[in-house]
């Protein structure tokens, strides 16, 4: 554990890529199987311990330390597994357990056992080493060093015998701990993936189009689609149908109504979607159906699920991705018109002949379901990542309201122990009614702004929550408001952020409930 | 005997002694102060007549803060205004720093102002003092607080500076204290190069000199000097921005309690953080709680929660006293 939790302290102040990446590479070089392969899944998030979870640590800190303390520690630190790794009653001797011992006791030992066993490695630990342990069993490691930056280190530590695309492109064949992909990638064995089993595939993405971009465009090279308010997916079709968020994780078991219509085999590309009598329901129905590891025949029924295809990458074993976008979208039409799997059907292409065209339908693109615009140049192949100028996402302009800032609450991760995470309001006659939460959008600056505000301005506490005095005005962007029941006001607005302060504006002349509403799909004027 | 709650009062500019006709560490300008240490949140400018060790009063001079009339008096020393006894005793924050212990009428009281328990190789070393009520800081009072030894921190800096030869090694600190008390550390780890000063630590580090405490060779970063495998200090202000860029690829580091809390000190784009305190952690507020055996302890500034809450389980009545004006460090 303590090469792990050093590896783990260093990445997480390291600022510089690079100095990362180096870190990294060091690592995998000098640490043995199979602990750099745990230490490798730990980061890229490929580690699970059912039976561990917070609630096993919240447990093991009331048993050892005073609640008071920790809740104003808690609240504090802003981070579970800092916290308890900062008070928790011991010194620590450094008879540390290994990364391997801690991964497989998490995932060996009964239920029953695991507190007394969590418990002792704890006792044993110095704080920064508790820190590693105890950020492995909460999960999301967070640590400055994503998945991505991982395999890079891997690849430079193949010495040029194997780029990063290739481990993307063999990642899902893969599990921890990995030795197979170390032998592969230190020249002593081969490509680890076996042949014919069809896997995720590392999927496309769009780049944000600016305008200087678009500028610079020519409408002739490219086909527009419509940008679809849903959830990317990779559908594998065949004997063993399945379904992979764009991340790769294996969201099958929670969409059974997709899963059973795909039986030709193919690997596609497609949103999934809510929809009802031909018509996508607001991004908030899918939301209902993302996180049921089972839905009920009731949910099946409530949110029908339902995909919007756009590509193919491969047909049968068959790899199409080298081709022209067109030649795969004509692919593509051929294989549905054959298949007809039902729940599916093909996001249109739109027609157009130059740049103003495209801008009118995007500004009258307002109607649930659809985002924006996608721009896609006719000729690229599907490239794996991000890569620069093939594909373009322009989404519509965003809305954007006036509200008062009613509580706040110390965020998490990066801005723990700020106050950083707002509930913001509009008014309602003479009552602000909270519709929203944000902590995102904001410069460092403006965050150490808030937090002091936030300290001098609280009038009454609730726990971890302040209310603050109703003054302080915040420009909030936001790409669409729909009903909700989550809030009192009803409403609720997707992916809220803060785009500035607004010193100079009177609370009292924040928006109201009513202008909200005119802005969901269906409502307004 | 009269319970100094009779006598020692809170008004808007601060602590008051009500027979004694004075402020302890007023936050505004006041007619007659005692004053703890120089630190600007306890040593403000514009007072008429001020009471403190020498020191105290000489950092005053350094940082404009002079009053219109000043009394010296050393540590141990005994001086009586209108029936109220008055002696400072070392806190062992920054030189010069000093409890207030005030006995008046048959009871005791002591005013603590900052103070840390650890060595300092800058200050005298703190003294507890029995009393009736101890008046305390609470800056770090939360049981995550337990500060590594300063020693080992150094160590840590020493290492990173083996580790990255070819840069700068530029350490974020407060100009009153931290900053020499640094220098101090590093000079008995052996580190016996010239430091480098960014110019708003060099009047105090001069005034340091001047009473004594040996600093070694100090030198101010010149401008587009190449000062790669050295070590730089400079206020905390200073340390993220244009000014620790210029000198190429610096490791950033700052020397604070705070830098305990991993995002905390990543929040201020800190890639070392030296967990370096001149306050007392947690088990040295509780520990100094038990020395000075005081049965009712009133908290000033920081997280009074936390530490009344904690001296209530050992029998110890606690009261926040809600001082305005603190800072969170100094
Ligand atoms: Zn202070
Ligand atoms: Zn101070």
């Amino acid at each position: 554990m303590i090469p792990f939790a050093n590896l783990l302290e260093r990445l997480l102040f390291s600022p510089g890529r690079n100095a990362k990446l180096a870190l990294l590479r060091r690592y995998f070089e000098t640490v043995p199987d199979p602990d750099r392969g745990l230490a490798l899944a730990a980061i890229a998030g490929t580690l699970d311990f059912p039976a561990a979870k917070p609630a096993l640590i919240r447990e093991l800190a009331a048993r050892r330390t005073d609640p008071e303390l920790f809740a104003l520690s808690y609240d504090y630190v802003g981070d579970l597994a800092e916290t308890v790794a900062l008070m928790w009653p011991t010194e620590g001797d450094d008879t540390a357990p290994s990364l391997s011992d801690v991964v497989s006791g998490l995932r060996d030992t009964p239920k029953s056992g695991l507190p007394a066993l969590v418990e002792s490695w704890l006792d044993a630990c110095t704080p920064a080493v508790r820190f590693a342990l105890l950020k492995l069993i909460t999960g999301g490691l967070r640590v400055g060093a994503t998945a991505r930056l991982a395999k890079l280190a891997l690849a430079r530590m193949s010495e040029g015998r194997v780029d990063d695309a290739e481990i993307e492109e063999i990642w899902h064949a893969l599990a921890p701990p990995y030795e197979p992909l170390f032998a592969w990638l230190e020249g002593k064995g081969p490509r680890p993936d076996p042949p014919g089993r069809p896997v995720f595939r590392p999927p496309m993405l769009a780049n944000p189009i600016e305008e200087p971009d678009l500028a610079a465009l020519d409408p002739a090279d490219y086909v527009a689609e419509w940008k679809w308010d849903g959830i990317r997916v990779q559908l594998l079709g065949g004997a063993e149908p399945r379904l992979f968020s764009r991340a790769g994780e294996d969201m099958s078991a929670s969409f059974p109504d997709i899963v059973a219509n795909l039986a030709h085999p193919a690997v596609l590309d497609g949103e999934l979607l809510v929809m009802r009598e031909g018509e996508v329901a607001p991004f908030a129905d899918v939301q209902q159906r993302l996180n049921r590891k089972a839905p009920t025949r009731a949910m099946l029924e409530r949110f029908p699920a339902h995909v919007r295809l756009y590509d193919m990458l491969f047909e049968e074993a068959e790899d199409l991705r080298a081709l022209p976008f067109t030649a795969r979208r004509r692919r593509l039409e051929a294989w549905f018109a054959r298949a007809a799997p039902a729940r599916a059907d093909l996001s249109p292409t739109i027609g157009f002949t130059g740049l103003d065209q495209l801008r009118g339908l995007r500004a009258g693109a307002r109607e649930a379901g659809i985002e924006g615009l996608m721009l896609k140049r006719a000729d690229s192949p599907y490239v794996a990542g991000r890569p620069r100028g093939l594909w373009w996402k322009w989404k519509r302009d965003p809305l954007a309201i006036d509200a008062v800032v009613m509580y706040a609450q110390r965020g998490h991760g990066r801005r723990s122990s700020f106050y950083s995470d707002f509930t913001f309001g509009v008014w309602d006659g003479e009552a602000l009614v909270p519709v929203g939460k944000t902590y995102s959008g904001i410069s460092d600056r403006e965050l150490a702004f808030l937090d002091n505000w936030v300290r001098h301005h609280t009038v009454a506490r609730f726990g971890p929550v302040r209310e603050v005095e109703k003054s302080l005005v915040l420009e909030i962007e936001f790409d669409g408001a729909q009903r909700s029941t989550r809030h009192r006001s009803g409403v609720a607005l997707r992916f809220p952020r803060i785009a500035r302060l607004r010193h100079e504006k009177p609370a009292a002349e924040a928006d109201t409930l009513a202008n909200v509403t005119r802005l969901i799909p269906g409502e307004g004027p | 005997m009269a319970h100094p709650s009779t006598w020692l009062t809170t008004r808007p500019a601060g602590l008051y002694c009500e027979p004694g006709g004075f402020y302890l560490d007023p936050h505004s300008p006041v007619a007659k102060a005692v004053v703890t240490h120089g630190h600007s949140d306890h040593a403000r400018p514009g007072h008429g007549a001020v009471l403190a060790t020498a020191e105290t009063l000489a950092v005053m001079h350094a940082r404009n803060a002079a009053p219109a009339s000043e009394r010296a008096i050393r540590y141990g020393e005994t001086l009586s205004v209108n029936g109220v006894a008055i002696t400072l005793q070392p806190a062992g924050h920054v030189l010069g720093s000093a409890q207030i212990v005030l006995e008046h009428a048959g009871s005791r009281a002591v005013v603590s102002g900052d103070y840390k328990r650890a060595t300092d190789p800058t200050c005298a070393r703190f003294i507890p003092v029995p009393c009736d009520v101890f008046i305390t800081e609470a800056t770090f009072a939360l049981p995550v607080f337990r500060h590594p030894p300063a020693a080992a921190e150094i160590a840590r800096l020493l290492a990173s500076v083996a580790l990255f030869p070819e840069r700068t090694h530029v350490v974020g600190c407060y100009a009153l204290g931290k900053a020499q008390r640094l220098i101090a550390l590093l000079r008995q780890a052996g580190w016996d190069r010239p430091i480098f000063l960014h110019g708003a630590l060099q009047t105090l580090c001069d005034l340091y000199v001047e009473l004594g405490i040996e600093l070694g060779e100090l030198r101010p970063v010149a401008a587009g000097s190449g000062l790669a495998g050295e070590i730089v200090l400079a206020p905390p202000s200073a340390i993220a921005d244009r000014w620790a860029r210029r000198l190429g690829d610096p490791v950033v580091c700052a020397a604070s309690g705070l830098m305990l809390v991993r995002q905390r000190a990543k929040q201020g784009g800190v890639e070392l953080p030296l967990v370096i305190s001149d306050h007392a952690d947690w088990p040295e507020l509780l520990s100094t709680a038990d020395d000075v055996a005081a049965p009712e302890i009133w908290v000033t500034h920081g997280r009074e929660d936390a530490l009344i809450h904690a001296l209530g389980q050992r029998g110890i009545r606690g009261r926040a006293l809600r001082l305005v004006g603190r800072d969170e460090e100094e």
